[in-house]
């Protein structure tokens, strides 16, 4: 537990109305958290619900919205076993020290797999409580009946006391069990279904007024006293290294407080942000362009693909005898696709605010894995990591891995190296360059159709042009460690995947192959997981998506015509 | 650096930067409106939104010193008196928002086409809103909150005038 920040929100009454907005109670309790900020222990009751004296309890869980809504999701599980009205409960979501690790978003699983603990954590809560009551009321738990947060005597309901009452300001200090976060488990049985009162409805979003009033502070709003901006400035070409900077081509810009450079990495820091912008600009850089662009041209991208040697493939993912079934088909229909790298090229451009104070950092990012971000930072920096933590605040949609990543290691490398609060914001041509992108695809794909127009045999072969060389937060393939030069010990040849397959076809056969691309550590086609990965290739897309959908499905539609 | 005064939704702010800068960061940096975002810096995207004499202009590429004093209007101006607009109502009533991040832009787009016009059709609507991007594909129920947020104004509006009339007659 971190004793100062949850003990802050247990007893301050003036952060209750703040704890609608999670990133509010953040800001305003700056100071407060000063650090260090250990590990939450996830088997601790407390740390995942809070409930005050006025009937209120906040939810906090280890994960993030990226604009599905899963906070009001989390809200409705948690309140509903706990036996809480939903308006009288909040959610903080993604805080490093405040929240317990359920490693944020991805894979599009936070309701179906990281909502069973919360839901049995919420159990346990309501099944504590009622003991408590028991006590207090001098009847046996089964003569006790609970509605919104109010236990009463069955037989005389005039006998009753609030949770509030019972626990408001204090401590659970009940310890769960579960050899992992996802088995977290008290005691409690979960209701049965048809129990439910708020799972089911479907409220309003909580997070919805705050973003059409303009009150939300999103983490582009987080803003710390004696804070600096920067501007990335970033190498012309792929391969482009640095020879020179020429520091009096911006000496004229007011308020310049550093150009920093280690390797290919460039950036500008100044008092003001246009100031940031006006000296990115400015900046006069020598960089050395490669003699040949090692690159193929966008014109002969997918020809390369076609022709070079996979640097890693599949092992054939096959059901039924697809040759056989192809070879007695009645029609057989055969496509090649090429599919083009896609950026993520997010609405907001990458950013992320760090704050060195206190010889710790803080870093404000809508990155959809806060504890992955925490954990990665702290080995770049070479930190212990309980003197780092990653302060999630809502930002534009995520698809997977996203820019932010990278821009919130460079916040932390800027903010040490000035020993002072920065901002970094990347600007627009740098995200449609830099950001992280879906791998290139050739797909070759042959359906045989049986005389009455059945798919009997499907025959899927890929080719990904380096199909997701970036992890998340890795502290040896983020963006600012390819330009100063690091490299992941064990180069990363690429991870090849097999499409899932829902469609009941007898006989199929699903092979990638992972095609490497030259100078993959300099260029920009920095490829990782965009929504649905390997997805989008797929001629029949099955329903899953790195974080969220938000564009409809498009499937080949295969016809004997 | 320069002295310059704005008209902030109803207010008047004094700030001292350079003339060139773009109201944008001015707004959001010195002025605390947080409304207004970056989405490209280039007048493309429509996030930077903000109403300036009843236009919807890109706040981004826009310098301050050619606004000074003119009434500017950000997101967070267009509640009067606690009570939200009535596009504001409309957005949580369609619950519009997916992530959320380009709906000042939106909003803002969207209260500049009403005030013009009170009532759009579905076609002026699409062409009014054509260049407000949304990564969310939020566009159809943005369209759906625009029509509500147009009945709501007309029946308010003849409300205001039915009481009118009834007064004048009491009168």
């Amino acid at each position: 537990m971190t004793a100062t920040r949850r003990d802050f929100i247990k007893t301050s009454g003036a952060l209750v109305v703040g704890l609608s907005v999670a990133g509010d109670l953040v800001l305003d309790a700056q100071g407060t958290g000063a650090g260090p900020y250990p590990d939450l222990d996830y088997k601790q009751l407390d740390s995942w619900i809070v409930i005050r004296p006025d009937n209120t309890a906040t939810f906090f869980v280890g994960k993030t919205d990226l604009g599905q809504g899963t906070g009001t999701a989390f809200r409705q599980i948690m309140a509903d076993e706990l036996d809480m009205p939903y308006d009288k409960t909040s959610c903080v979501m993604g805080v490093t020290d405040v929240t317990v690790d359920q490693g944020g978003s991805g894979g599009s699983d936070a309701l179906q797999t990281d909502g069973y603990p919360m839901r049995r954590v919420a159990a346990e809560a309501r099944r504590v409580l009622l003991e408590m009551a028991s006590a207090r009321l001098g009847v046996p738990v089964a003569q006790l009946a609970v509605s919104d947060g109010v236990v009463s005597v069955a037989a005389d309901p005039s006998k009753r006391v609030t949770y509030g009452e019972l626990i408001g300001g204090r401590k659970f200090n009940t310890t769960l069990t579960g050899s992992n976060i996802n088995a977290t488990t008290g005691q409690a049985r979960l209701k049965d279904v048809n129990q439910f009162k708020i799972v089911g409805q479907s409220p309003q979003r909580y997070d919805v007024p705050a973003k059409v009033d303009g009150s939300l502070k999103w983490a582009v709003d987080a803003k710390v006293p004696g804070m600096l901006h920067a501007r990335n400035v970033k190498p012309p070409v792929a391969g482009a290294k640095l020879v020179s900077i020429d520091e009096s081509s911006v000496k004229d810009v007011p308020g310049l407080v550093k150009v920093v450079s280690k390797g290919n990495y460039v950036a500008v820091v100044c008092e003001r942000e246009e100031q940031a912008v006006q000296a990115a600009r400015q900046l006069k850089v020598n960089w050395e362009k490669p003699a040949a662009a090692a690159f193929p041209t966008s014109e002969n991208l997918y020809g390369f693909m076609r022709t070079a040697k996979p640097t890693s493939s599949t092992s054939p993912s096959v059901v039924g005898n697809p040759d056989a079934a192809m070879m007695t088909a009645a029609k057989v229909v055969e496509a090649e696709y090429e599919i083009p790298f896609q950026g993520h090229t997010s609405i907001g451009p990458a950013h992320a605010m760090a704050d060195p104070s206190n010889n710790q950092l803080t870093i404000y990012s809508n990155d959809m894995k806060s504890y992955g971000m925490r954990e990665g930072v702290a080995q770049f920096l070479q930190m212990p990591k309980d003197r780092v933590r990653v302060v999630w605040m809502e930002g534009p949609q995520a698809y997977g891995r996203t820019a932010a990543d990278d821009a919130g290691f460079e916040a932390a490398y800027l903010a040490k190296e000035l020993g002072r609060p920065v901002r970094v914001q990347w600007m627009r041509n740098e995200e449609t360059a830099w950001d992280t992108k879906g791998p290139a695809f050739v797909v070759k794909a042959r359906g045989g159709l049986d005389a009455q127009g059945n798919l009997v045999a499907f025959d899927y072969d890929a080719r990904a042009a380096d199909f997701g060389h970036l992890g998340y937060n890795e502290a040896d393939t983020v963006l600012i460690a390819q330009l100063m030069g690091i490299r992941p010990s064990t180069p990363n040849r690429g991870s090849s995947a097999v499409p899932n397959e829902m469609y009941a076809i007898p006989n199929r056969r699903m092979t990638t192959h992972v095609v490497s691309l030259p100078t993959v550590w300099e260029t920009p086609l920095r490829t990782g997981n965009l929504r649905d990965p390997n997805g989008p290739q797929s001629p029949s897309r099955p329903s899953r998506s790195s974080t969220s959908s938000p564009q409809p499905r498009r499937s080949i539609r295969w016809s004997s015509g | 650096m320069a002295s310059i005064t704005l008209r902030v939704n109803g207010t008047s702010r004094t700030v001292d930067v350079d003339p060139a800068t773009p109201l944008l960061y001015v707004l959001r940096n010195d002025l605390d409106l947080h409304g207004p975002r970056f989405g490209c810096g280039l007048g493309q995207c429509g996030a930077c939104t903000v109403i300036i004499k009843g236009e919807a202009v890109r706040s981004c590429i826009r310098p301050v010193s050619t606004v000074a004093g003119a009434e500017i209007t950000t997101l967070e101006g267009l509640a009067q008196n606690g009570t939200l607009h009535p596009l504001q109502q409309a957005w949580i009533d369609e619950q519009v928002p997916a992530c959320g991040f380009c709906q000042n832009g939106q909003i803002m787009t969207a209260k500049a086409l009403l005030d013009k016009n009170p009532t759009p059709t579905d076609a002026q609507i699409r062409q009014g809103m054509a260049n407000t991007l949304c990564r969310c594909m939020t566009y159809y129920r943005i369209q759906s909150a625009i029509k509500r947020a147009s009945k709501t104004m007309a029946s308010s509006k003849t409300t205001a005038s039915a009481t009118r009339a009834e007064s004048e007659v009491i009168a």
